[in-house]
């Protein structure tokens, strides 16, 4: 078995249009939800979220790229070349006919869904754009990603919720560990906030109309966010050979399905999820420093991941800090595990913890260190990050510091 | 409106070139529109024009509208503003 870095990352989303700024809004806390604006916001009864406002599409794309980019793809893309650049890495000949792409995605092209339901149906217009079905297709992002970096290895995009882009980070990290290729590129992008995408989450009655606040006692759900954030997985091998720079190591990883709601997490399902992570990482929970939490800010699943992880990690739960950085970018559905494993990477690599912000009460079936509202300075070797998805799928990374 | 000069218009700014460059004699290929650019050429035509071009790209060639210049298109329209309105 091969082991895996991590050798270039690129993000954008609602605290940040790069690594380095989305790394400074950790450190201070920034929150980045805020009124959400476009058409019909008004018809809604949720009106906030973590939405990109200062992006302008067309200063970095032309008008026939984006006739074929939704949103979700312009992010991917951004983020994907603040990536590769970092890593350095050129695509051609062997590396280029071995590299792939795995991203996560929840809903593809959400907002072209919606902007071509609305001309057919509010509109009554009877034709759409040619381009309608390749810019909304859940693989449309690897795809111009693949096209773009010329990369023709295994490329495919996993939808699984919330947990997507876990599951498409733990399927390229063994594409590399089994020695398939020494580089895949990987991680997870949604935009899903239009009026579709936000009413169909409100008719859940899940979302917060005020404030994303996980584990405090006055949680009041979920609130949605948008972004991408990419990673270059290295052989570590192949990633020393030619000098690059290695962010963290990729230790681990473990996926389970509850098996038992479509909606309701289960402490038995995410326990079995972090621990088999661990157990596939060759570590012991005492090593574990920081866990980034899935923490939506829900009732339902802060109380039942802070139970698993207490399952899990025993007495030392205690001395564990967990925190949700859904709290200042939002839940970036199936892009949030990939924008959150920015999280991980500041506690290793520079040893500061994001804070959960926004925490105000202290609720005893949460009872961890969530790291509360501000940011802490700690020194961490090993940090996991958690995705638990509707339908009861779960996936769990381990990252090491190098 | 001109048709002409709307053609013109449509498929200059596909091509990404002046209008100027776009004459009656000139052919999309010529000028370097690809398939998806001509599906997207037609798209646009039939939204200036509200008129439904016949034309399936498995079958190019028999489509009964002459994609094969700007003075064949410009007929066409003609003929299908003529037919469906």
């Amino acid at each position: 078995m091969k082991r895996v870095v991590i050798t270039g990352a690129g993000t954008i989303n609602s605290i940040g249009q790069n690594v380095p700024q989305t790394l400074n809004s950790f450190k201070e806390g920034r929150c980045g939800i805020s009124d959400l604006n476009f058409k019909d916001v008004e018809r809604l009864s949720i009106k906030i979220g973590g939405q990109i406002h200062d992006f302008e599409p067309d200063k970095h794309f032309n008008r026939q790229q984006l006739s074929l980019y939704d949103r979700y793809t312009q992010l991917t893309l951004i983020a994907a070349n603040e990536a590769i650049e970092e890593s350095g890495l050129v695509f051609n000949g062997q590396l280029a006919a071995s590299t792939g792409v795995v991203l996560g995605t929840a809903g593809g092209g959400v907002s072209t869904w919606d902007d071509n339901y609305r001309a057919v149906y509010e509109e009554g217009k009877n034709r759409v754009h040619p381009f309608v079905v390749p810019k909304l297709m859940n693989n449309a992002a690897a795809s111009h990603l693949s096209m773009k970096y010329n990369l023709k290895g295994p490329t495919f995009t996993v939808s699984t919720a919330c947990a997507s882009s876990n599951h498409a980070m733990a399927q390229a990290f063994q594409i590399v560990r089994s020695a398939q290729s020494p580089v895949m590129v990987t991680g997870g992008s949604e935009s899903m906030l239009c009026f579709g995408g936000v009413k169909a989450w409100e008719g859940l009655r899940v979302m917060s109309k005020d404030a994303c606040r996980p584990f405090s006692l006055n949680r009041n759900g979920m609130v949605q966010g948008e972004g991408a954030a990419i990673f270059v997985f290295e052989e570590l091998e192949h990633a020393r050979r030619r000098g690059a720079n290695i962010i963290c190591e990729v230790k681990g990883f473990a996926m389970s399905s509850d098996a038992a709601d479509i909606v309701n997490p289960s402490k038995q399902g995410a326990a079995r999820a972090i621990s088999n992570a661990l157990q596939d990482a060759q570590v012991n929970v005492e090593d574990v420093g920081y866990i980034n939490a899935h923490g939506t800010g829900t009732a339902a699943n802060d109380k039942t991941e802070c139970s698993a992880v207490a399952d899990v990690f025993g007495h030392h739960a205690d001395k564990i800090m967990i925190s949700s950085t859904k709290s200042m970018h939002g839940h970036i559905i199936g892009g949030t595990g990939a924008v959150e494993l920015m999280a991980c990477i500041l506690a290793l690599r520079e040893g500061i913890i994001a804070p959960t912000i926004g925490y105000e009460e202290h609720d005893p079936e949460c009872a961890l260190d969530v790291v509360p509202n501000e940011a802490r300075e700690a020194k961490v070797e090993l940090a996991i990050s958690n995705a638990f998805a509707f339908g009861g799928l779960n996936a769990v990374l381990v990252l090491q510091k190098v | 409106m001109d048709i002409r000069s709307k053609v013109i218009e449509i498929i200059a700014d596909q091509a990404i070139i002046e209008t100027s460059d776009v004459n009656d004699e000139s052919t999309l290929e010529g000028l370097g529109i690809d398939s998806l650019g001509l599906v997207e050429s037609i798209f646009a035509i039939e939204e200036a024009f509200d008129i439904q071009v016949p034309f399936n790209a498995n079958q190019p060639n028999e489509s009964s509208f002459d994609l094969s210049s700007v003075a064949t298109i410009v007929q066409g329209i003609e003929k299908l503003i003529q037919e469906q309105s």
